[in-house]
């Protein structure tokens, strides 16, 4: 009977130190996610400018340019699947990987290649494990990107889609990442990034219309200096979307692992507390049997 | 007098916003200097130096290492990889 106590004290035990552990971890996500949705809010005005005037030189330059212009025949596409470095977020490293499988899918069966750009050790360790091959794998600092990174990632994608098919280019650039829509909703999303999507959009007022801007040098090249800035700070978006997104599903996730392990400390204590009087009692019934014994000889 | 309105931004922060009379900013092209009442302009950015005159306080210098900036209707927005005021005056200024 002492063994099965002795078994439940140390559930107990070990049950206690991992609660500290998640309570632990659950206060930092907590205090990084304010700092994170902070950096997204900071990186809107860049992109908004940007965004603003890559439609402007789209709406009023008949654009042919290799970055907006798509290719009769799309062969083979890059995804870049932005998941986390770290584990214990519940499923959010997972329902990303599911997104880019889903998407793997269908572009598969339209017939095209697929090359991944993965970005954290979670997307990593899934291909590496399931031996699926990547071009390029960035690891490190998803949970407080910078805007480094981002420009890497996308010199890497764009130095593919500039190169042909036959030398293992790309047509098409899509990303895989979490928008973060909230505390408690993120939504792993696919955008295509390239070609571009110029969408002709009506203007809301006058004042939103945009004026017809003199360029310097000339649209072309106004054109090539700004689609990449703009794929940059998208990616860049992307990544601090990723990044506030995973805390918060970290928190949400080491929350309920805390009372998970509170509600397991209550059963087990119940447990140990049950076997504790069932040892005394037998105890005392053996020494009221034994007393009876002696008395009755 | 009109004034520009004049907005920097970085790719990861807000670096200054405010009233000036005069940018001057230098292009692939060469330098030019921008007053109330230009025409819109999409121009890129080279690499160095850009000079604001505010409305209230004196010159100030801003390092671009590249990007864009657009005029439009005396508003003027500057953005770049990278911008750093030069001296002091983001305190007078004031950055949002």
């Amino acid at each position: 009977m002492g063994a099965q106590i002795r078994v439940y004290r140390q559930k107990i035990a070990s049950t206690t130190s991992m609660r500290k552990i998640f309570k632990a971890m659950e206060l930092i996500a907590t205090s990084r996610i304010g700092k994170a949705r902070t950096r997204v809010a900071a990186s809107l005005p860049y992109s908004n400018a940007i965004t603003r005037a890559v439609s402007a030189v789209a709406s009023q330059s008949v654009i042919d340019h290799p970055l907006v212009t798509s290719p009769e025949q799309v062969r083979r596409a890059a995804v870049v699947i932005v998941a986390s470095d770290r584990g214990l977020a519940g499923s959010y490293s997972a329902s990303v990987l599911k997104q880019a499988e889903q998407l793997t899918g269908l572009l598969g069966s339209e017939g095209k290649e697929v090359s991944y750009f993965l970005v954290g050790r979670k997307a990593q360790a899934y291909f590496d494990f399931r031996e699926r091959s990547y071009a390029r794998v960035w690891t490190g600092g998803t949970d407080a990107p910078e805007f480094g990174t981002a420009k890497e990632i996308a010199q890497a994608v764009l130095e593919a889609f500039a190169t042909e098919y036959e030398r293992g280019g790309v047509d098409e650039i899509h990303i895989v990442s979490t928008r973060f829509q909230s505390m408690v909703v993120q939504v792993p999303q696919v955008v295509r990034l390239l070609p571009l999507e110029v969408v002709e959009e009506q203007a809301a007022s006058e004042s939103d219309l945009l004026p017809l801007y003199e360029f310097e040098p000339e649209p072309a090249q106004v054109l090539d200096t700004l689609l990449p800035r703009y794929i940059e700070s998208r990616i860049f978006n992307a990544l601090l979307q990723a990044a506030a997104s995973e805390l918060a599903a970290r928190q949400r996730a080491m929350k309920s692992a805390g009372d998970n392990a509170t509600d397991l400390i209550k059963k087990y204590t119940r447990l140990r507390n049950t076997a504790r009087q069932a040892e005394i009692t037998q105890e005392l019934s053996e020494i009221v049997a034994g007393a009876d014994a002696l008395n009755a000889s | 007098m009109a004034e520009l309105e004049v907005e920097i931004v970085a790719a990861d922060h807000h670096v200054w916003a405010g009233a000036a009379k005069m940018v001057k900013a230098r292009t692939s092209d060469g330098e030019i200097g921008i007053l109330p009442g230009h025409s819109p302009l999409l121009a890129i950015l080279a690499e160095g130096e850009l000079a604001i005159e505010p409305v209230n306080g004196a010159r100030m210098a801003v390092a671009v290492d590249g990007g864009f900036f657009s005029v439009d209707k005396d508003r003027v927005v500057i953005v770049a990889d990278n911008a750093q005021l030069q001296d002091g005056a983001a305190s007078t200024a004031g950055i949002h």
